[in-house]
């Protein structure tokens, strides 16, 4: 991760932060999944930058209110700014992150390359979330949301997500 | 309004993912298999979020009060400027893949070149849109491919879509006022710079998938001036019921 690429988050406002989760994936917190690119009060109000995972991620808008309500809790207000650049990718997600994605269930990004191989169907690299295999294979380049692809495992015949790699 | 080229810029490139994207969402429960329903509202749920973008960019240079909303449901027909390829009917699937194939090789070649522009918003929504695109086209050429080299009922299909659809190629690089003002201005793309190449790698994709590439040089054109086929009116209708019949309403 680049410097310009780190998120200026204010240590004291983690606490709340890790209690939003994303809604599609609600084992990963706003902090795991990189999506708050700055967090920041100042005058009583706390400002935050958000950066879609997708354009249309319909996540963001709950994620929003989700963030305005954790902070009312504590008697804080939020102002919430949607930003696009720099776009997010999957580097932004936290090793803590995405070994509780794999625990939930859902496969986490290869390398960029790698991802390329076996979205085309060239290579089987894609670990089985639930058996632990490398044994299985795309059913569909798109998955539940935006974010993931459909896969097969042939070893233990169990269907799961795959968190693609957006770089 | 100030910025009154800019404005219709934006539209001239929001309007084609908005419509697309509804004609896309039409298909949600009605695909031929579970994988590509998915698949299909996907892309749609991607177009829309481009939509939504460059729509609250639009309503703020505007300086109207406008909201993005006002902007999806409330202008008239002859106010859209998307091309005609993108309001043509779900007429059947091959349909639907022909039409998201020869838009998705435009739409990836645009934002290649946006994403480069000195306006900083539209570069951001480019920046991001181009990790979705390519993946819509890897999408629809993948099946552009499997429909016209497999059987030959798909084969036929897919032929008759491309033949048909072929005809609204030639307007994605008609060069409108706002664009023409935008390239001076050193913002716009000039869309006419990418034609050859565009029908070089759709060709490329066509032949791959032993379809014969279209010899019509009729072309029609229009949508992007606001002079739509009689698909739109339709589309807007379906769109806009709710605004229009309830307005200002919420849920």
């Amino acid at each position: 991760m680049t410097l310009t690429e780190k998120p200026n988050i204010q240590q004291d406002l983690v606490p709340v932060l890790k209690t939003v989760s994303d809604p599609e994936i609600p084992v990963l917190s706003v902090l795991d999944l990189g999506v708050i690119r700055e967090a920041i009060e100042e005058n009583g109000i706390v400002h935050i930058k958000l950066t879609p995972t997708y354009s249309g991620c319909p996540a963001m808008d709950v994620i929003g209110d989700d963030l305005k309500a954790a902070f009312s809790e504590i008697g804080k207000k939020v102002e919430v700014e949607l930003i696009l650049s720099p776009a997010w990718s999957t580097d932004w997600i936290s090793e803590e992150g995405l070994q509780k994605m794999e625990e939930y269930g859902i496969a986490r990004p290869l390398s960029e390359t790698a991802d390329k191989d076996v979205l085309l169907g060239e290579k089987k690299l894609v670990k089985c979330p639930q058996c632990g295999s490398t044994n299985t294979h795309l059913v569909s380049q798109f998955g539940s949301t935006a974010c993931k692809a459909l896969f097969k495992c042939d070893d233990c015949q169990e269907p799961f997500d795959y968190f693609k790699c957006l770089k | 309004m100030k910025n009154k080229n800019l404005y219709n810029y934006i539209l001239t490139i929001a309007d084609n993912s908005l419509i697309l994207a509804q004609r896309l969402g039409e298909l949600c429960g009605h695909g031929p298999n579970l994988e590509t329903d998915i698949a299909l509202t996907n892309i749609s749920l991607d177009l829309l979020g481009q939509t939504r973008s460059y729509y609250q960019y639009a309503a703020k240079i505007s300086g109207e009060g406008k909201t993005e909303d006002d902007i999806a449901f409330l202008r008239i027909e002859r106010e859209y400027k998307n091309c005609l390829l993108v309001e043509q009917p779900n007429t059947h699937f091959g349909y639907v893949i022909g039409r998201q194939f020869l838009f998705d090789v435009y739409h990836l070649m645009l934002m290649e070149k946006l994403q480069n522009s000195p306006d900083e918003t539209l570069a951001a929504i480019a920046k991001k849109g181009i990790k979705e695109v390519s993946y819509h086209k890897r999408f629809s050429s993948d099946w552009v491919k499997r429909l016209g080299d497999g059987t030959e009922e798909s084969n036929t299909k897919m032929q008759e879509a491309i033949d048909d659809l072929w005809r609204c190629t030639d307007e994605l690089f008609f060069m409108t006022d706002a664009e023409n003002a935008m390239v001076k201005e050193g913002i716009g793309i000039d869309v006419s710079s990418f034609k050859g190449k565009y029908y070089k790698e759709v060709s490329e994709v066509l032949k791959e998938a032993t379809l014969t590439i279209p010899e019509n040089k009729y072309f029609t054109k229009g949508g992007k001036e606001g002079i739509h086929t009689e698909h739109m009116g339709y589309i807007l209708a379906d769109l806009q019921y709710m605004q229009r019949t309830y307005p200002n309403m919420t849920w």
